[in-house]
């Protein structure tokens, strides 16, 4: 909240825009916390002294141009956009709209999955190779804070990573998993150094083209 | 001999290794590794010279391993994949060879977030295994990584790695250990024992495997203190070694806890040399040096050996 406070503290008129899809399920960004937010930071400023007018939007996807453009009208109303979809969606509205600032409202933290209701849990780092079939389908680039692909490190204990205490061990997990899957031969092979610099970010922004989807 | 230093052949001809830990210091003053060097030489057959341990920022392995042989002590250079790409790491290698470097251990390294630079980002580009390979590749091919690209001269280099007997998942370990060896290792240096019991269930699964055949392996033991004791205990330090109870109680209710721990170490050794598959011991610890001598010496292992 103070970050948001300190980027909009220039301005009278906003518009804070979240996203239907994401970050709506993880309850991070979507219409009932853009609501929340937008509330919250008039308030705040008004306790400051300095109002501040809010608008309120939530397309369905923000990182599609189509819904996106929905925003169109109303950025011409306001001073500075402030975005709570993640920082794709973020990036997608700094393309479409040139001359007007565009704020992060959240740290896009990471992709991750719903372990239960209100517990979401890293699991995969888009990494461009995946490993998935060599260690029993769970990621030790994602889960283990060493991304280590022949093991664990001489770290964990009870399962538990050494780092903190409620992350299960990649390693462990990977264990269990190939035990019960009658594989454990499958931990004898030495994994090769991996093609950082081919598949993964290392190598600049990734681009995906799909010929047969193009219009 | 596939690098030709004294540990090697100290180890080849069978003789029984000692090999102890040295903290370079948190500068750059030469002094102190003077003072420890001192302590150490004509005790021990090798210094194992720590990569930035605990990630704690400290003088560099490469740099102090370097001083240490114009000192006429034999280093074995620590690295870790934290800190390196494999660019680093095999422009490393290349210049610890050439500053007359013959022994080195891989490792990971511990995690940044138990140090003085916990805001730092990891490398891990390799693994430790990736990196034993690596070394391997260097010195037995002549290329870098990859296999393709020659080395101008040689890297002859000892390759040296680490395990936890007692970290989980425990039944993976010695697998671990099997493929470590697999990718090149030719000694290992296990963590510090205390608990021999268990230590002796790792060393079975290890034979099982014919590992103590394959690789020189040299038990990692420290003297305890009750301080150390009562840290272990509290397990927020690293490593996370298992101290049996009827261990602390005997060191913490003796008169002289400190005295005590060298006495149980030097028992320690003693069991360990006659330990089928063990090949020397790694003694471990901060500020050890002044104890080394001690120990060495009270598990009869003196004088070292002068092997040609």
């Amino acid at each position: 909240m103070e970050e948001i406070l300190r980027y909009v503290n220039p301005y009278n008129k906003i518009l804070l825009s979240g996203c239907g899809a994401c970050v709506t399920v993880c309850h991070a960004g979507g219409e009932k916390e853009v609501e929340l937010l937008a509330s919250g930071l008039r308030m705040a400023r008004q306790k400051m002294g300095k109002r501040i007018e809010v608008l309120e939007i939530t397309p369905a996807r923000q990182c599609e141009p189509e819904f996106a453009l929905e925003l169109a009208e109303t950025v011409e109303k306001v001073e500075a956009v402030v975005s709570i979809a993640c920082g794709v969606g973020v990036q997608t509205l700094v393309r479409h709209f040139p001359k007007i600032p565009v704020f992060p409202g959240v740290n896009t933290a990471f992709l991750g999955e719903t372990s239960t209701h209100g517990i979401w849990e890293e699991r995969c780092q888009a990494c461009g190779n995946c490993l998935l079939e060599k260690t029993g389908g769970i990621c030790p680039v994602a889960r283990c804070a060493k991304q280590l692909l022949n093991g664990p490190c001489g770290g964990p204990s009870n399962g538990k990573c050494e780092i903190n205490q409620e992350t299960d061990c990649a390693w462990q997990l990977i264990y269990d998993r190939l035990s019960s899957l009658g594989q454990l031969d499958k931990l004898e092979e030495i994994i090769p150094a991996k093609r950082w610099g081919i598949e993964s970010r290392d190598r600049g922004p990734r681009r995906m083209v799909r010929e047969d989807l193009k219009v | 001999m596939k690098a030709g230093s004294h540990l090697e052949r100290v180890l080849e001809k069978g003789m029984f290794a000692v090999a102890a830990e040295f903290n370079p210091p948190k500068g750059s003053d030469i002094s102190v590794v003077k003072r420890k060097a001192g302590l150490l030489k004509d005790y021990v057959d090798a210094v194992n010279v720590t990569d930035n341990q605990t990630a704690i920022v400290r003088m560099s392995s490469i740099a102090a391993s370097s001083l240490l042989i114009q000192m006429g002590l034999e280093p074995v250079m620590q690295m870790t994949t934290r800190d390196r790409n494999r660019i680093a790491i095999q422009s490393d290698l290349m210049g610890a060879t050439a500053l007359g470097i013959k022994n080195m251990l891989c490792l990971t390294g511990d995690h940044q977030s138990f140090g003085n630079q916990v805001d730092s980002k990891n490398v891990h580009d390799l693994d430790s295994i990736q990196l034993i390979d690596c070394v391997r590749t260097m010195r037995d091919q002549g290329t870098l990584l990859g296999g393709i690209e020659k080395i101008e001269g040689e890297i002859r280099l000892f390759i040296g790695a680490v395990e936890n007997p007692f970290a989980d998942p425990v039944e993976f370990r010695a697998i671990r250990l099997g493929k470590k060896v697999a990718a090149g290792a030719d000694f290992i240096l296990s963590q510090c024992i205390y608990d021999m019991n268990r230590f002796k269930e790792w060393m079975k699964r290890v034979q099982d495997r014919g590992l103590h055949e394959k690789c020189r392996i040299l038990a990692g033991v420290s003297p305890l203190n009750s301080e150390r004791i009562i840290l272990q205990c509290k397990e927020k330090t690293l490593p996370r070694v298992p101290v049996p109870e009827g261990l602390i109680d005997r060191i913490t209710k003796s008169q002289d806890p400190d005295e005590e721990g060298i006495r149980v170490c030097i028992e320690q050794v003693k069991e360990l040399k006659e330990m089928k598959g063990i090949h020397g011991i790694h003694l471990m610890g901060v500020d050890l040096e002044e104890k080394v001598a001690r120990i060495v010496e009270g598990a009869g292992l003196l004088p070292r050996p002068k092997v040609e």
